[in-house]
């Protein structure tokens, strides 16, 4: 039984024109200890798909899924209660601003035992104890004379490693980190990274780490998902991802990292991520691709399995066919000025 | 901390000079002084007059009295009651714990009603609680004291009988003062049914005299709790598994209490002005109704030294509103 099943999520924002998609039909499969990247431009939903997975959407956020299933339980069909008691504890999240994602007003240690008080019915005493070792265990050192610290006394990265004791302190199955290193200084980040990293090869923990920066996503995960105005791209393992991206989107994605440039100018994707308003009807890259044909900008392709991995799009790059298709395609009708909008 | 409390000290000295002065001049700028007043409609001989204003030092220039009355003020001397001969001191101590009481019921009333309505406005944002609260607390906030407090004696005392018309006891019951609150003093010697009386007299000035804070508490609540309720500790705290009431109650209240404490401190300078008006209106032998007769009678010395002593009162009570304030705040409480 995988440890989480997705499928069919979306999460959509209701509004009084129409119903914005933040995640729009995000399927995804993660095992017990794997290690699953999400990456995307900002607004692409991977956070919030995130959010879904623990509950914590906001009122109007409206969650759907086929099944959306932790450990076999369907997490859409728990009481409040239930769905709690796997929070924070089965299913633990860390996010991007260590220093506002701890209460300002509560020392953190008190942020630290609250969780173990609360999943591990720990007392008091106990809970400090363990407390201690939590500290210990995500390297902060002296960790007895930190307890008593409040948050914007300790460094961001000293913040971030409380956030990771916090998450792992109930010895969670599945961690998701959301952007955990962005808000970091470089040399800190690669020592979070490496935490995680650790933490999660220790105990076995599956890990999602999503992120915008490809650079991390390369060291760190073995498969990636690449996210897209709420819709997953494409997704296989990280190897062959980065070794022959199949997506147009990956690959220019790809082509945009400082690292890929020959020194001249970097590499960009004109346009930007359709909103509420101007999503396409057809392939929602479709407007910004450079392979679009009137066949994508009409009709929406299904995420389908394609060379050991999943991909979204109507020509992957590594099909042989591809560049014959697409002229038929864009002879079938004659190109449009711009691309049609929905 | 103490440096801060100490800076915090070495601004009431102007703050109380320059409340002395403009007491002293805006006292004399009304028409008629004390003996004119006192010798009503049938008039004064010309000469008594003159002589008795010799005799209160009222023939010197307003300078000069101001001069005399802040040597005696240096000296502890608040002066005495031109009317009653009693020192002014005295007379304050003795009304004080009246006001107090009031005073104290009121913000109570306001905290009780005004926080948990403002919590659940922001959790329930925009439901139809939420706008009844909004809505209500403007129309409180707004409602003139002397009208809202005439509008529940006619509808409580008058048509319903259900709480007595003025007072703050009935005049059945003798209470031997010991703190002077009678709420106190009644349950000190055990009579629980001038207790009761001691309680219906409170209900009306209470809730007239708390409408205002109770609105204001209500709105900064409410808005202080929505900013928190968006912070990124909320959604860690409800990603722990924390129940709805914990998230609540704990991790966004103790963030948003922060400004509402502010705005409690500032509402202690409201109370006193509303209970001059409270008290007027239900009799209320406190502070507020002797300064009102004190105007009438253009009792100089009453006015001055009630005005400086209340003065002093709000400051001090500031004063601890900041000290709070570094309490709940630990960020402000680490900084040197």
């Amino acid at each position: 039984m995988p440890l989480l099943e997705i499928e069919n999520l979306s999460v959509t924002f209701p509004s009084q024109t129409s119903d914005l998609y933040a995640v729009d039909g995000v399927s995804l499969t993660l095992e017990r200890g794997d290690v699953l990247g999400i990456v995307g431009e900002s607004g692409s939903g991977k956070s919030v798909a995130m959010l879904a997975v623990m509950g914590l959407v906001a009122f109007p956020g409206q969650v759907t899924a086929d099944r959306l299933t932790f450990e076999g339980r369907d997490l859409l069909r728990l009481s409040d209660n239930e769905r709690r008691a796997l929070t924070g504890k089965d299913v633990a999240m860390i996010f991007q601003e260590p220093t506002t994602s701890l209460n300002p007003s509560f020392t953190i240690g008190y942020q630290l035992a609250e969780t173990l008080i609360l999943h591990e019915k720990m007392d008091r005493k106990a809970a400090r104890r363990r407390t201690i070792e939590l500290l210990d265990q995500v390297g902060i050192p002296a960790p007895e004379g930190r307890l008593d610290a409040y948050p914007h006394q300790l460094s961001g990265g000293m913040n971030q490693r409380v956030m990771i004791a916090m998450a792992i302190a109930c010895n969670p199955k599945l961690l998701i980190a959301d952007e955990p290193t962005t808000a970091l200084d470089v040399t800190i980040q690669a020592q979070i990274l490496d935490l995680l990293l650790s933490l999660q090869r220790d105990r076995g923990m599956a890990l999602i780490l999503i992120t915008h920066n490809m650079g991390v996503v390369a060291d760190t995960t073995a498969r990636v998902a690449v996210m897209y105005a709420g819709q997953i791209m494409e997704e296989r393992s990280t190897e062959s991802l980065f070794g022959s991206p199949q997506h147009p989107y990956t690959a220019a994605l790809l082509a945009a990292r400082p690292e890929a440039s020959d020194g001249g100018r970097l590499a960009t994707i004109p346009g930007v991520v359709p909103g509420a308003y101007d999503r396409p009807r057809g392939c929602l890259f479709a407007p910004r691709c450079a392979y679009a044909t009137p066949h994508a900008a009409e009709c929406r392709p299904e995420l389908r399995p394609w060379q050991n991995g999943l991909i979204r799009c109507h020509y992957p790059l590594g099909d042989t066919t591809r560049d014959e298709r697409i002229a038929a395609d864009r002879r079938a009708a004659p190109p449009a000025a711009a691309p049609e909008v929905a | 901390m103490v440096r801060f409390i100490f800076t915090r000290l070495s601004l009431v000295v102007p703050t109380f000079i320059g409340i002395t002065l403009i007491v002293f001049v805006l006292v004399r700028l009304i028409p008629g002084d004390p003996i004119e007043t006192m010798a009503g409609e049938r008039g004064i001989d010309p000469a008594r007059l003159a002589q008795l204003r010799h005799e209160y030092g009222f023939d010197q220039p307003v300078f000069v009295q101001y001069l005399y009355y802040l040597g005696r003020l240096f000296q502890g001397d608040l002066g005495r009651s031109i009317v009653t001969h009693e020192a002014v001191i005295t007379e304050f101590k003795a009304l004080f714990p009246a006001t107090v009481e009031l005073a104290v019921c009121s913000i109570i009333f306001a905290l009780c009603l005004g926080l948990p309505a403002g919590i659940i406005a922001a959790v329930r944002r925009n439901s139809i609680f939420d706008h009844g609260v909004m809505g209500a607390s403007l129309t409180g906030y707004s409602m003139p004291i002397f009208w809202w407090g005439l509008l529940l004696i006619l509808l409580f005392s008058v048509q319903l009988g259900f709480t007595p018309v003025s007072g703050r006891i009935s005049v059945m019951f003798y209470v031997e003062s010991v703190t002077g609150f009678l709420l106190v003093d009644t349950l000190l010697v055990g009579d629980y049914d001038a207790f009761r009386s001691a309680l219906a007299h409170l209900i009306l000035p209470t809730i007239v005299l708390g409408t205002r804070p109770l609105a204001v508490i209500a709105r900064m609540t409410r808005s202080s709790m929505l900013e928190v309720l968006g912070e990124d500790y909320i959604r860690t705290a409800r990603a722990k598994g924390l129940p709805a009431y914990r998230v609540i109650a704990v991790h966004a209240l103790r963030n948003a209490l922060i400004p509402v404490v502010t705005v409690i401190g500032l509402q202690v300078g409201v109370l006193f002005t509303g209970a001059i008006l409270t008290e007027t209106i239900f009799s209320w032998p406190g502070v507020g109704k002797w300064l009102i007769e004190g105007i009438n009678r253009r009792d100089y010395p009453v006015l001055q030294g009630g005005t400086l002593i209340i003065g002093a009162i709000i400051m001090i009570i500031n004063l601890l509103v900041d000290v709070t304030y570094g309490l709940i705040n630990p960020r402000i409480r680490y900084q040197r």
